[in-house]
């Protein structure tokens, strides 16, 4: 875990003084609400229909017990006693009183966190892989690549009103767990010929035009990093489109200039900023590194498990994944049960989750972009009494990655048997056109819009956020409520029917195509 | 006038003229540069230049801020003015890019811009002023 050093502190706790001082002025009607609205939003206050909501930065989803505690406290005291754990590995909280915001950050800054470019036209809070640390196809730990931008970003004076806010993912295996392509910069830490660098893949995202990020450069030195960086984002504050908020993300940018020609102007700017001096020594690397050292694992930990309890073995094979180091496992908490709404957790489900990462996890967590809670590092012989506080707690799902999200497909698909003959199945849904719950990305997706004041569901089916990035297909005229229900178990009666071995949903749908399922649904 | 100007020099009171007439006339030694303008065509021209002043016709349109920077890192030397729809709180982004006068369509309130500019005394990352980075504090 990065420990922030007196630098570090001083400037979260000058943007509390900061944004109290702004609070104030806005309290007392010194500038107005046109010209507060960047200010809050720089600070990831949102004005909501009832209240303001805010977002609180989780840097790359990593925290400690003290840290998640923290994030408890605040929804008891400043909010109706939960939080909203969302897909960019931050957390929410949506009934907070303008004059609460200064004490809340203050709370935040005790425990080294912050709210700071979490909305508004900037670089946002750099997400990274839920697995870093623990994962064994990882070239390095993503994470202190994603301090060092974190850093680099934050309070960047150039890049602070940019055209469109800006999201930045960092990851190191091939295994693309972060849907790294889907962001406005996707960084893979790669090796070649035993150097580490940096391929950049820029002008992915989702929204209402979902495109996968083209790659740009196959190979920034480690040390460009920065530059390199920097560069990228020059060129588009200079040339991305400000006439239309629709057209302000730099994938607009890619795919009018054309990735060649941004590529191009990237390098000559890069040629130039790389005679600046921005990029850090590697000696501060080497400090960020030092906190990211692995934990004290026990090299004589038993690597096998006790199976008997029928229950604890379903969950075990479906929410507990592999760790590099022999007698360790990743446990995936979902935060997805069964009737729940995705991500919200209750100020009790944080506190047992921090208390369970101190006892089990050496003190981690980690927020995942599909809105569920990793303990990184459990020993195996603690995984059995972890579930058993976990089901007490009602947070023993064991759905990870398998369709049952939503409340009413969770219901029709609630027997667990059959989601597993289902196999793994991402299923994403948003509510709003802004994909904010990834609906592109999901092997099914769902878009649930508001018309005229009923509800209608569209269908998406073949999309991918990891590292076969694809963007779902609409399947055509959308559903009510219980007409997206059958509709669903429509495509996955036809995908048991068509599957060939092993198939999981994603493999049969792009072997045999859209049309059968099309056919299926619409008849 | 700016109203802000953190200068010592002297003020020119010579009126700002468009990119395209400065680049036509060569006796000008001021320019105003819209925020699609391209900074970069004032680099040839910088050591007869007294005032580039760029323009914010929105609070919101950043574009301004790289124009800043390019000239700065270029060498530029002379005063350099954000004029237009410039807030309180930008002066201290905007000071880290290099403007170094202010002329704002609405007044500021001193008392606010002052305090703004102490908040912070550190700053993560190089820019086009004299702030040192944080890395660069903690390694020397």
């Amino acid at each position: 875990m990065y420990k922030y050093d007196q630098y570090d502190q001083a400037i979260v706790d000058a943007r509390v003084a900061e944004f109290s001082d702004q609070v104030r002025r806005r309290l007392a009607g010194d500038i107005t609400e046109d010209q507060f609205k960047p200010l809050r939003l720089m600070n990831g206050l949102y004005l909501q229909l009832h209240a303001y909501m805010l977002r609180v930065a989780i840097p790359y989803g990593t925290l400690d017990s003290r840290q998640m505690r923290m994030l408890a406290h605040i929804a008891r005291k400043y909010d109706r006693d939960y939080g909203h754990f969302t897909t960019r590995q931050n957390i929410q909280y949506n009934w907070i009183k303008l004059e609460d915001a200064p004490a809340i950050l203050a709370d935040l800054a005790s425990v080294e966190m912050h709210a700071i470019q979490t909305s508004g036209n900037c670089i946002r809070n750099i997400s990274s892989d839920q697995y870093a640390g623990a994962a064994a196809d990882e070239v390095a730990d993503p994470r202190p690549w994603a301090e060092l931008l974190r850093q680099w970003s934050t309070f960047h004076p150039e890049f602070s009103y940019l055209p469109r806010k800006f999201k930045i993912a960092v990851i190191a295996s091939d295994e693309d767990r972060a849907a790294m392509k889907l962001h406005d910069i996707g960084i893979q830490l790669v090796t070649r010929d035993g150097k580490l660098g940096a391929a950049f893949y820029v002008g992915g995202g989702m929204g209402r035009t979902p495109m996968v990020a083209p790659l740009i450069k196959d190979f920034v030195p480690i040390e460009d990093y920065l530059s390199y960086s920097e560069a990228c984002l020059r060129v588009y504050n200079r040339y991305g489109r400000r006439d239309n908020i629709y057209k302000a993300r730099i994938k607009i940018l890619i795919h009018e200039l054309g990735a060649a020609e941004y590529a191009r102007q990237v390098e000559e700017e890069f040629a130039h900023v790389k005679t600046l001096g921005i990029d850090p020594p590697a000696a501060e690397l080497e400090r960020i590194s030092a906190f990211f050292a692995p934990p004290a694992f026990d090299a004589g930990a038993p690597d096998s498990v006790d199976r008997s309890d029928p229950d604890f073995a379903v969950w075990l094979d479906q929410n507990v994944k592999p760790h590099k180091q022999p007698g360790y496992a990743i446990v995936n908490i979902s935060l997805k049960p069964v009737g729940g709404i995705p991500g919200d957790a209750s100020s009790a489900q944080i506190d047992v989750m921090a208390d369970l990462a101190e006892r089990y996890s050496f003190d981690e967590l980690r927020v995942t972009h599909a809105q569920n809670i990793v303990l990184p590092h459990v020993a195996k012989r603690d995984l059995y009494a972890m579930w058993q506080a976990l089901v007490e707690a009602d947070l023993a799902a064991p759905n990870l990655d398998l369709i049952s999200d939503a409340q009413k497909i969770a219901q029709r698909f609630a027997d667990l048997d059959r989601q597993r003959t289902l196999g793994e199945l991402k299923l994403k849904i948003s509510g709003c056109i802004n994909a904010c719950g990834h609906h592109h990305a999901g092997h099914i997706g769902i878009l649930g819009v508001d018309r005229k004041g009923t509800e209608n569901y569209q269908l998406l089916l073949g999309g991918s956020g990891a590292e076969d990035t694809s963007l779902g297909k609409i399947t055509g005229p959308g559903f009510d409520e219980d007409g997206i229900v059958d509709a669903v178990e429509r495509v996955t009666d036809k995908y048991l029917e068509l599957r060939e071995g092993e198939e999981r949903f994603l493999d049969t749908y792009r072997r045999v195509g859209f049309d059968p399922f099309k056919e299926a649904i619409y008849g | 006038m700016a109203e802000l100007r953190f200068r010592n020099d002297e003020a020119l009171e010579q009126p700002a003229v468009t990119l395209d007439g400065f680049l036509q006339q060569s006796n000008a030694t001021a320019v105003r540069l819209e925020p699609d303008e391209d900074a970069r065509l004032l680099i040839p021209h910088l050591d007869r230049l007294a005032l580039v002043e760029i323009a914010f016709p929105k609070f919101r349109d950043g574009r301004g801020y790289s124009s800043a920077r390019i000239l700065r890192e270029a060498g530029y030397r002379g005063e350099l003015r954000a004029a237009g729809d410039v807030l309180v709180d930008q002066i201290a982004y905007m000071r880290r890019c290099g403007f170094d006068s202010f002329l704002p369509d609405a007044p500021l309130d001193a008392e606010a811009v002052q305090a703004s500019l102490t908040f912070y005394d550190h700053a993560y990352q190089r820019a086009a002023d004299t702030a040192v980075p944080v890395w660069k504090l903690r390694h020397g």
